[in-house]
């Protein structure tokens, strides 16, 4: 096991059921994970093996029935939603498969929409979103509406969006699954170098190749974890055994 | 999020939907109107009525010849039934009650003029040098009559300005001689133009002492009596005692009416305003309507960006960021229609004045104001439903909506 001081995430014993009519859905069974800060972890497994309720549940969207969740040293299980939504907002980074754009607003007014929530006063906020622009190479479509972006430049949006705050994890859901080879490479890069200055990244998908270009591979079976393998070396024992 | 973001980003959210939002607004604004519009005639109509009461003259008692009232039946109304008349020894004798400032006898009765060769009817007033003061008239030339102490009535007119200007047109009548039915009479003053009162227009009268009044019509009879209180307060007092004068010189029998323009004016006053109120009333409805057609498209906003609202969640916006920024949305929707409510009620306020120049359609503030704060309120109220819709949104189902 990691260090503690070293650990961004830790879920222990993390189990978590829907209620589909009158069946009980086990989406999450007795999850144990140790995740270190800048690690680039690739979430993957078959549809409904529980990979995104795991995302939603480390993005602090959805709550554990039981089982401890610590997010940098806090205890986040316990938490009221205001407090949630607090924590949410300045440690985590969300990427969607679909952008999730305001479709009414221009990409810098996208971008700029986690600080305005915040209440970061307007220069500080221009300031901020003019610097985001340049590095992501969107100066020139900053005024442009989403539907004006072609697909790799919403999601260059997207993530400037995610990452404005400097959030300490960013979470990505199928981010290049919207998106052709060339320009879901070219997304994937952004957020390998993101990950390279130090930003843990987790990512949930369906590609074998994606998720085999991450250090670390996760992969999930019936709510459980089936495997976690880092660079070839299994790191923790699977929950089968413990 | 600061407050002015929240506003900038619910305006954005609304003015996103051009034409939902337009028409929402129309129909806030249609409502706000209505009531302005509406409550502007109720008003107007009282404020007409009243000031036609009040160009009478202002602390007025009238005295008319006759009973209103229905008795028990008395033998006298066998033999006698026509009431005493009412004479200028009447009207003289009630200067002397306490209270009475100024009295006018008034006797009326249509005539003819003839001067400079044009002939033409007209209604002729005969009454004393007071009435000017009593009935509150200007004069625009000239004097008006003078005080006649003998009672014989002197040989003057004083013309209403119509009639000067169709007899006489620019030329300046004052000192020339009139015929006026059998009489000649001198022009000593014209009364200014636009004086009002009841319906009647002073423009098209002529007014003679009533002593020549009496004489040319062969009465010696009065149609009314006007008695003007000192006060306010004393027409109340001035009434009973005019009232019991006059019994005492008619012989115990009562046979005249008092009435005081304050009753008839407090009337009319009251029922005008339940008017008001009621097409108010009326108007309020097609602003619920508008209340809840806010909460509709609140509603169907909602819906719509339910993506947006658990985006707006992810990225760490609270349950209470969400719903302020519906509510801020509903409330812009609603008082902005309210606004343009107003002027389009006012708009609608002064195409009537300036249709009937006459008629007073001044929307009255409070109905301005009842406007305004029904549409902010119907925003506030019926946009609380959608707004909290919003914020109770589960943000992975409404992220998975697209």
């Amino acid at each position: 096991m990691p260090d503690d001081a070293e650990s961004l995430i830790q879920l222990n014993g993390i189990n978590r059921t829907f209620t589909l009519g009158d069946s009980q859905v086990h989406a999450l069974r007795n999850i144990n994970l140790n995740i270190a800060r800048g690690e680039y972890i690739a979430v993957m497994g078959p549809s409904g093996s529980g990979k995104s309720t795991l995302l939603n549940l480390i993005g602090l969207l959805d709550r554990a029935d039981t089982g401890t969740y610590i997010l940098e040293g806090r205890d986040v299980t316990t938490l009221s939603q205001d407090e949630l939504a607090k924590v949410r907002s300045e440690r985590v980074g969300f990427i969607f498969q679909s952008f999730h754009l305001v479709p009414r607003l221009t990409a810098a007014a996208n971008i700029e929409l986690p600080l305005t929530l915040s209440g970061i006063p307007a220069s500080e906020r221009t300031k901020r979103v003019t610097q985001a622009l340049k590095e992501y190479g969107l100066t020139d479509r900053a005024h442009h509406r989403p539907n004006e972006l072609s697909g790799g430049q919403r999601q260059r949006v997207a993530i400037a969006r995610a990452t404005i705050l400097r959030p300490a994890v960013l979470l990505a859901d199928e981010p290049t699954g919207n998106l052709d080879r060339t320009t879901g490479e070219e997304v994937v890069r952004l957020l390998e170098a993101l990950n390279a200055q130090g930003m843990t990244l987790i990512v949930v998908t369906h590609d074998q190749t994606l998720g085999a270009r991450a250090r670390r591979q996760i992969k999930m079976e019936d709510g459980s974890i089936a495997s976690d393998i880092t660079n070839g070396a299994v790191t923790s024992t699977p929950n089968v055994l413990t | 999020m600061k407050i002015s973001d929240t506003f900038r980003y619910a305006s954005d959210a609304a003015t996103g939907t051009p034409l939902r939002t337009g028409l929402l607004m129309l129909a806030m604004s249609i409502g706000v109107a209505a009531v302005v519009v509406l409550t502007a005639l109720g008003d107007g109509a009282r404020r007409y009525v009243v000031g036609q009461f009040s160009a009478i003259g202002s602390n007025l008692v009238i005295v008319l010849p006759g009973r209103s009232e229905t008795r028990g039946f008395n033998p006298a109304n066998l033999v006698t039934s026509t009431p005493r008349d009412l004479t200028v020894n009447d009207a003289s004798t009630l200067l002397r009650v306490p209270g009475v400032l100024r009295i006018s006898p008034v006797v009326i009765g249509t005539t003819e003029i003839n001067a400079a060769g044009k002939l033409r009817e007209a209604m002729m007033v005969g009454t004393n040098d007071d009435f000017i003061r009593v009935r509150q008239l200007k004069l625009g030339l000239g004097r008006f009559l003078s005080k006649d102490e003998v009672g014989h009535g002197s040989a003057e007119v004083v013309l209403g300005a119509l009639i000067r200007q169709e007899i006489f047109g620019s030329e300046n009548p004052l000192g020339k001689t009139v015929r006026v039915g059998d009489r000649r009479l001198r022009v000593v003053g014209v009364l200014s133009e636009g004086g009002q009162g009841l319906g009647m227009t002073t423009d098209e009268l002529l007014i003679v002492p009533v002593a020549t009044a009496q004489a040319m019509l062969n009465t010696n009879t009065l149609f009314r009596i006007l008695v003007e209180a000192r006060s306010r307060e004393q027409i109340g007092e001035v009434k009973a005692s005019v009232l019991k004068t006059i019994i005492q010189r008619h012989e115990g029998e009562e046979d005249v009416t008092v009435i005081t323009q304050d009753a008839v004016l407090q009337t009319f006053d009251k029922i005008l305003n339940v008017l008001t109120l009621g097409v108010s009333g009326i108007a309020a409805i097609s602003l619920a309507v508008a209340g809840i057609l806010v909460m509709n498209v609140m509603l169907v906003s909602v819906t719509q960006r339910t993506a947006e609202i658990g985006l707006l969640k992810a990225l760490g916006a609270t349950s209470a960021a969400v719903r302020q920024l519906f509510m801020v949305e509903a409330v812009l929707l609603s008082l902005t229609g309210g606004v343009l409510g107003t002027g389009l009620g006012y708009l609608g306020a002064a195409l009537l004045r300036h249709l009937y120049p006459t008629f007073p359609a001044y929307p009255p503030l409070w109905a301005v104001l009842a406007g305004l704060g029904t549409a902010l309120s119907s925003g506030l109220i019926f946009g609380v439903m959608p707004a909290r819709r919003a914020a109770q949104l589960d943000p992975i189902q409404a992220l998975s909506k697209r």
